[in-house]
């Protein structure tokens, strides 16, 4: 087995291999790709499962943020803290009657809420939750991402085609020019930190970086510094989150490319914002701030081995739980940020919003690029804070 | 080797399928318990309750379309940019960064090139400048 996905992580211990010879043997022939199946479709179910609620919590989360940005108290009757208050959404919208206007194009509209959701579930592949539990460190993961994430655009241009509404048209128009346009420094700058990790799967690029906030990439050098704020505002835009939701622009598009969405189609729509979301926060978090990497080296487990005598197996999985933590938690912070940025900022207009890109991201983004290959080659790989460290040990009682 | 790479990539055919899954599957249970009564106003497109004229699918402004023209240029460079990316680590600790280096800058200058020239055509202009136009107006109606 090669040693990249959350199968290989699963083998190392006594009970797989068991279960292998056995399987092996009662069947015939080598059970390796068929265990291998049987462990992904479990953790993907578990992964999809988890991302739903998240996508779900996500839209509490929204109401009850904004409720508390405006002195408000937000959803508060279903459950505790009105906490099951997707789940009651979810059923309302599952039980709405589903209306195809007759203009409509049939098979293209039916099409692209599934479109939406097939993209964003598969990005959800190589995101990296910890060093063992990713499900498929693909070598050209982070480029996978970036191109399997452009099909939402597809997926929200063709929702306002189909609708043959006006309000739709002009919307999912929007939304396409405005994804495709922002998918340009968004990829720019993760060429700056593909630069700096040497490698495009996401073990590599997180594996490059370290625990403390010094070891990260946002801190690397002021190039890559300025890059996550580029690649977070592109981020935003992508996944029409205000300021940047014109495609939607509820206060003259009506509802845009979704408006003659019902029940759960729109259910669907929203769904996949929400979890493309959290997919963009994650990507943030493993490119620029460390991803699941926590300090001093425990998220190998080796370190409790020999302090405390604890058996290998057990340490390594508390070694993936705190790095699933971390990961977890700092993706959840800028999730916070998402919300926060929207309910302070007002919405663009089309003009500034292309202005935006192409005339200040974009230039930014390339300056970035050529800033972060000079910087490799001038200072041979190392961080800012290395170099100044290092002439902080040379030059000690110097002055 | 061949099973192996099938290995590795048997996560995204589940994920998709079970996207398809998950949007079918919620569907076909609302298909099951979900109202039907459809009627002609309820299917016709919503339009702020005047009666939609005409169809959606017309001709649109032609800006977009310059906007995709440029999308497209760019994310192919961006898409030639990655391999380059990836290998400049390594060929730097032996010594060859100097040559990537020179050539990384040779296609971003390309590209910037690309760049200032739509900037200076004004194609990134979403709402263009009346100046030039307002000069040569024709001047209807009006007598001098």
């Amino acid at each position: 087995m090669n040693n990249s996905t959350v199968v290989s992580y699963f083998s190392q211990s006594n009970e797989f291999i068991h279960v292998h010879a056995w399987l092996s043997k009662a069947l015939g022939f080598d059970a390796t790709s068929l265990m291998a199946f049987v462990i992904f479709a479990v953790i993907a179910l578990i992964i999809v499962g988890a991302m739903a609620t998240i996508g779900g919590l996500g839209t509490y989360a929204e109401r009850k943020i904004s409720a508390d940005l405006q002195a408000r108290m937000g959803p508060n009757r279903v459950g505790p803290f009105g906490l099951l208050q997707f789940l009651a959404d979810g059923v309302k919208m599952i039980m709405k009657e589903d209306i195809i206007t007759t203009n409509a194009d049939k098979f293209t509209f039916n099409l692209a809420p599934v479109l939406c959701m097939v993209g964003v579930f598969a990005t959800l592949a190589v995101v990296p939750y910890s060093s063992g539990f990713i499900l498929a460190d693909l070598n050209v993961g982070i480029f996978y991402l970036v191109g399997m994430a452009s099909l939402v655009g597809v997926g929200v241009f063709l929702g306002g085609y189909a609708s043959n509404s006006k309000w739709s048209m002009l919307g999912g128009m929007r939304g396409a020019s405005q994804i495709i346009s922002y998918e340009i420094p968004a990829t720019i700058s993760i060429i700056a930190i593909v630069l700096l990790a040497g490698g495009l799967s996401m073990k590599t690029l997180v594996g490059a970086q370290g625990g403390l906030p010094h070891e990260w990439f946002l801190f690397h050098n002021p190039f890559a510094f300025m890059a996550f704020f580029v690649y977070f505002i592109a981020g935003l835009a992508e996944t029409n989150r205000a300021p940047f939701d014109l495609p939607e622009a509820e206060s003259e598009l009506v509802s845009g490319y979704h408006t003659e969405y019902s029940g759960m189609k729109f259910g669907l729509f929203a769904l996949a914002e929400y979890i493309e979301i959290f997919v963009v926060c994650g990507v943030a978090v493993a490119l620029f701030l460390g991803g699941y990497k926590v300090p001093f080296d425990l998220g190998s487990g080796a370190m409790l081995v020999e302090k405390l005598g604890l058996d290998s197996m057990l340490s390594q999985n508390i070694g993936q739980l705190l790095e699933l933590g971390a990961f977890v938690s700092k993706t959840l912070v800028l999730y916070y940020v998402v919300i926060w940025v929207r309910w302070t900022l007002p919405r663009l207009r089309v003009d500034q919003l292309m202005t935006l890109c192409w005339k200040y991201l974009t230039p930014i983004a390339l300056f970035n690029l050529i800033g972060c290959a000079v910087w490799m080659y001038a200072f041979n790989g190392k961080s800012i804070f290395t170099l100044i460290f290092s002439a902080a040990a040379s030059g000690h009682g110097g002055h | 080797m061949s099973t192996l790479h099938l290995d590795v990539y048997m996560p995204v055919v589940i994920l998709i399928a079970l996207a398809l899954l998950v949007a079918g599957g919620s569907l076909f249970l609302g298909s099951l318990i979900r109202p039907h009564n459809p009627n002609k106003l309820k299917e016709t497109a919503y339009e702020c309750g005047e009666e939609p004229v005409g169809t959606a699918w017309t001709n649109f402004n032609i800006r977009f379309y310059v906007i995709a023209l440029i999308f497209i240029i760019f994310d192919v460079e961006s898409a030639l940019m990655f391999p380059v990316a990836a290998v400049f680590k390594k060929f730097n600790e032996i010594g060859l960064g100097g040559t990537l280096l020179m050539s990384i800058l040779t296609f971003v200058s390309v590209l910037l090139a690309g760049i200032v020239y739509c900037w200076k055509k004004g194609d990134l202009d979403w709402v263009k400048s009346y100046t030039q136009s307002t000069s040569t107006t024709p001047t209807y109606g009006k007598k001098d």
